[in-house]
């Protein structure tokens, strides 16, 4: 027993090296896998406060582009509604968008987006007081952004489509072939969209949409265009490169997509699991 | 609390701040950011007590990780170059260490550098090891790596000289 307690205390410094290396390290390891780093997030209430009030100052430097964007985003919506006028079947069905009923649109400002690393997260200043919730897709007027990973009250974080944990539906606007998008880490504009079966006829400039076979995305929402693609290596499916609609290093506003169906939709899938 | 660990706790605050809210955001050429708060631990006192500092160091870490979603890479950094830290000391300044005369405001040029550049190779190894955690992109870590140095070196020296203090 006294050689232990002499050990103890002989070595206290590389013990206690060891055990905070150790305490690290499974930080790291758990935000390696996706849903399960909620432990180290920017979402507390202090990380939050900081980069709120940061964003708060660096806001005014970007308001000339959000205005031009928001601008754009009417003028399309002006367009969409003066065509629905006219058409009096579409009359009856008018919504927000385009999209079925179920699903509703909350806005959000990002406070905090990275995309230079490999994993990267986008902090928006909404979380549960206004009904945002883990697993709710974000978009922006172009296009996605990324899921809401894990929310706090006044904090929501998104797992950016720019992570290597992020694997999102997508398929082809012209057919019915799906495959995940997935990121390689290398330039925050192109992602890849892989296991697209060879059997799809594919062309440079074609438009890839989010395909609405999970509760998280509607169907028809805009990623990219394809601006290379290969077959794999045993030639049974392509490895597409897609180049963004959203620049993902200029995001002000973004909008997340609440189904209100997806818990009668996921109580009907869990039998089969 | 004395007057220098107030100089202590004010240099981790402000380091904290600059990093997160200004350096984090540079992005140079499209991925580079420095990581300067480790200063922090490259100018702590010599005589420090040990736990302490490991201690503080991991903390510093892993605020840095709060702030970056990064899980724990900065922490496990940040405790590794604390624990090496006399290895670092030994070998650059051999004997003046070892008789804890050292000053780290009055040294020269090149014994500062060669302590920095360790110190700030050590770091960014393991930081990008663990930030991309797959061998199979090692190309990828030694290049994020020795970019990220250099420019963490140059700025960290460029910010040791501008705010020295005249003991004089």
């Amino acid at each position: 027993m006294q050689q232990i307690i002499n050990f103890l205390t002989r070595n206290k410094h590389s013990l206690l090296f060891l055990l905070l290396l150790l305490l690290s390290l499974i930080f790291t390891i758990q935000s390696h896998s996706y849903h399960r780093s909620k432990f180290v997030s920017s979402t507390n209430f202090i990380s939050g406060g900081v980069y709120g009030w940061q964003h708060s100052v660096s806001d005014y430097f970007r308001l000339k582009k959000e205005n031009e964007r928001l601008l754009d985003e009417n003028e399309r919506l002006h367009n969409r509604l003066s065509a629905l006028a006219i058409d009096s079947v579409a009359l009856k069905h008018i919504d927000t968008l385009s999209f079925d009923k179920p699903y509703t649109f909350i806005k959000a400002r990002v406070i905090k987006n990275d995309y230079s690393k490999i994993d990267n997260y986008i902090l928006i200043n909404k979380g549960e007081k206004d009904s945002i919730f883990p697993d709710m897709g974000v978009i922006t007027d172009k296009g996605i952004i990324g899921i809401i990973e894990n929310t706090t009250k006044n904090y929501g974080r998104i797992i950016s489509i720019l992570n290597s944990n992020s694997r999102i539906n997508a398929g082809l606007k012209k057919s019915d072939q799906y495959g995940s998008l997935v990121w390689n880490g290398k330039d925050p504009n192109i992602v890849q969209l892989e296991t697209i079966p060879r059997q799809a006829i594919l062309k440079e400039g074609d438009t890839i949409i989010t395909h609405g076979r999970s509760t998280i995305f509607p169907r028809g929402i805009g990623i990219g265009t394809i601006v290379n693609y290969k077959l794999n290596q045993n030639k049974s499916y392509y490895l597409i490169d897609v180049k963004l609609f959203n620049d993902m290093t200029n995001i002000g506003f973004v909008y997340s997509i609440k189904n209100s169906d997806a818990e009668e939709i996921k109580s009907l899938e869990k039998p089969n699991l | 609390m004395n007057r220098d660990a107030a100089l202590q706790v004010g240099r981790f605050i402000i380091l904290v701040l600059t990093q997160v809210m200004i350096l984090n955001h540079i992005n140079f050429l499209g991925y580079l950011n420095p990581y300067i708060y480790i200063i922090f631990i490259l100018l702590a006192p010599i005589n420090i007590n040990k736990s302490l500092f490991l201690f503080i160091s991991f903390f510093l870490g892993l605020i840095m990780d709060v702030f970056g979603d990064s899980g724990g890479i900065h922490a496990a950094a940040c405790t590794i170059i604390a624990f090496f830290r006399p290895v670092a000391l030994r070998s650059v300044f051999g004997l003046s260490y070892e008789f804890q005369t050292l000053k780290l405001s009055n040294l020269g040029f090149g014994e500062r550098f060669a302590y920095v550049t360790l110190m700030v190779l050590t770091h960014h190894i393991v930081l990008f090891s663990l930030e991309i955690f797959n061998f199979s992109h090692i190309l990828l870590i030694a290049k994020k790596t020795l970019f990220t140095s250099l420019f963490t070196i140059v700025i960290t020296m460029l910010v040791l000289v501008l705010f020295r203090r005249n003991d004089s």
